[in-house]
């Protein structure tokens, strides 16, 4: 072509701008796969219904809204004690019904792919297709810094992922329970032989990463309408930055979130049809390349 | 089963189906029994390496929905260039490109843990699904409209199908049929023990000298090539394909619900389940709603992976085995 039209990489506002939109959605992606990070990269849980959790989330704040007209944020906080406990009680049956007799790896997948499918049709079936919203002051406000558009509502959601990961980041290598969370995806046998029950640490880190869905869940239709079956998109983008950040390591997953935020982004920008692959890509050639991820240990 | 009753069994279902295409004329009956075969055929496929190796593939459809493709890429491509051909090229063509697809997944991934390769094939019916939204030779998003072409005649119009849905419906039987010889044929062979091993623990059987690597990417393989071959003949069924319905994940959960019912270890496990199954959904379908239809299918294969993992097989040959004790 003769006419050089104006691209990311060429017109510098264009670019800057696709930057930090890919920052903000990294941000809000690192909501969606921190949870991932702690059941499949610590406790070897392959938890593919968690982007369902995350839609359930969203369908929760949106009730809380629509009937106490409670801040979508706050209702996601609110949500987590109640996520914490499902959590528990999924950790219970996954755990007697296949980690006890080692058959996790088959039995296990095919469960929460079933879980994943209840979860789905259950919503539609009670709630229809159509796409919820919710609002707030927020929603809908655009700042502008220099040539930068900075809208509120990914700002926000990026700013309340960041405040949630660096708490789980200090709770998970200050506090005693999250060192035995450490300890427990190190080596089992040995926590077991200081005394510790694994099932039970193994019981409230599932809860914790099923507590992330919540506030990702308020995150998610903070940003945008939510529909029951939208969890099957964030199933890719969530294994990918866990595969990519190296398997449980959490700034490995804030980095991974960044990357994978800021290459949609960019795509978005020129051609949209292919942002869906754009996690898969990412996921496949990892996965032939260096499968431990970039912080991964090399096994 | 022995050879004798597994070769009669064989031969009374493929006489039992010709019958029924030479008896009856209503198309309701072989839209519902094709649906079910496919299950059927992708059951099976999905068997070989989910239930006699012991690796999870998510991807069902994404195989299913290149097979259906590779056929309306060829289904366009060669009439253009002068070749009409019979039915069964597609059906060959589409297996050997799925086939090779299993075989690239399988290499890049079954090397790692299980967990990856069932990731993997989630990946590559996405980036499979989002190729084919941008493919606008095969109709792209909006997809593409396919004319049913008129019902063939053999043997110089001795043996003529009276509507091409019934003529489908047969091709359907004869690949199922071959889909369970093979399958069959691989778990009593070699292959199957070698299989059998790398499930029930892979270290053990790699230092036994099992060719371990190998084995999975048969198993891949083969996989593919029989999910591919059930998409084929999807295109002439569907006078209307697109990619959110080739690729759909119902499709993935029936190939996977489907086996765990029946019983993963067996040949005639997956048969037993689809049949049930498949049978349970037409049912449903018609009389109750479609979405009760996809959450029995979730529930069903909760119930069955916690209370009986080892399939509805495994527990008649369980009760068998008490009864044996006690009497």
């Amino acid at each position: 072509m003769a006419i050089a039209a104006t691209t990311v990489i060429t017109d510098p506002g264009l670019f800057l701008n696709a930057v930090v939109a890919g920052l903000f959605l990294g941000g809000f992606y690192t909501a969606v796969a921190l949870g991932l990070s702690i059941a499949f990269g610590q406790l070897d849980i392959v938890n593919i219904a968690h982007p369902a959790f995350i839609i359930i989330g969203s369908y929760l704040v949106y009730l809380l809204f629509d009937s106490y007209g409670l801040d979508p944020v706050l209702a996601g906080i609110v949500l987590t004690p109640l996520f914490f406990a499902m959590g528990i009680v999924v950790y219970r049956v996954y755990y007697a019904s296949f980690e006890r007799t080692g058959q996790e790896s088959l039995s296990g997948l095919a469960f929460f792919f079933g879980l994943m499918f209840i979860i789905e049709v259950a919503l539609i079936m009670m709630y229809g297709v159509d796409p919820r919203l919710v609002n707030a002051p927020y929603i809908g406000m655009n700042w502008k810094i220099g040539i930068v558009d900075v809208p509120l509502r990914t700002a926000i959601p990026f700013a309340v992922s960041m405040l949630m990961t660096i708490g789980i980041y200090f709770f998970l290598s200050k506090s005693f329970i999250g060192r035995a969370i450490r300890a427990v995806s190190q080596d089992r046998q040995a926590l077991q032989l200081m005394g510790a029950d694994p099932v039970r640490v193994k019981q409230i880190a599932f809860g914790l990463a099923l507590a992330t869905a919540s506030i990702a869940g308020a995150l998610l239709i903070i940003i945008g309408s939510v529909e029951p079956w939208m969890n099957r998109g964030y199933i890719g983008r969530a294994f990918a930055i866990v595969v990519l950040g190296g398997m449980g390591s959490i700034s490995g997953t804030v980095i991974a979130a960044f990357i994978l935020g800021i290459a949609e982004s960019f795509v978005l920008t020129h051609a949209p049809s292919w942002t869906p692959a754009v996690a898969f890509g990412i996921l496949l050639v990892t996965l032939a390349v260096r499968p431990s991820g970039i912080l991964g240990r090399q096994s | 089963m022995r050879s004798a009753g597994f070769w009669s069994v064989v031969a009374a279902a493929l006489l039992g189906g010709l019958a029924f295409a030479a008896l009856t004329n209503n198309a309701y009956y072989f839209t519902a029994a094709y649906a079910i075969l496919q299950a059927l055929i992708m059951a099976i496929a999905w068997n070989i390496l989910g239930g006699f190796t012991g690796y999870v593939n998510f991807g069902s459809a994404g195989f299913f929905a290149v097979g259906a493709y590779c056929t309306v890429a060829l289904h366009k491509f060669l009439p253009s260039i002068g070749i009409d051909p019979p039915l069964f090229v597609f059906v060959f063509a589409s297996a050997i490109v799925c086939g090779l697809i299993g075989l690239a997944a399988g290499y890049l991934t079954l090397r790692l843990k299980g967990v990856y390769f069932a990731i993997a094939t989630l990946a590559l019916a996405i980036v499979f699904e989002t190729l084919i939204k941008n493919w606008s030779y095969v109709g792209g998003a909006k997809g593409t409209p396919i004319l049913t072409p008129d019902p063939p005649q053999f043997l110089w119009g001795y043996i003529a199908f009276s509507s091409y849905v019934k003529y489908l419906f047969v091709v359907m039987l004869l690949l199922s049929l071959t889909a369970i010889v093979i399958s069959r044929y691989i778990v009593n062979s070699k292959i199957g023990r070698g299989l059998a091993a790398v499930r029930d623990d892979e270290l053990a059987a790699e230092c036994m000298g099992v060719p371990t690597l190998r084995l999975k990417l048969i198993s891949a393989t083969v996989m593919g090539a029989l999910m591919g071959m059930a998409g084929a003949p999807y295109v002439f069924m569907v006078s209307f394909i697109d990619p959110a319905s080739a690729f759909s994940l119902e499709i993935a959960v029936n190939s996977i619900a489907m086996p765990m019912i029946g019983g993963t270890a067996y040949w005639y496990g997956p048969v037993v389940g689809a049949l049930l199954l498949g049978t349970a959904q037409q049912f449903i379908s018609v009389t109750i709603s479609s979405e009760l239809n996809v959450l029995l299918v979730g529930v069903v294969l909760v119930a069955f992976v916690i209370l009986a993992p080892r399939g509805l097989v495994g527990l008649v040959n369980d009760l068998r085995a008490k009864a044996k004790r006690h009497g």
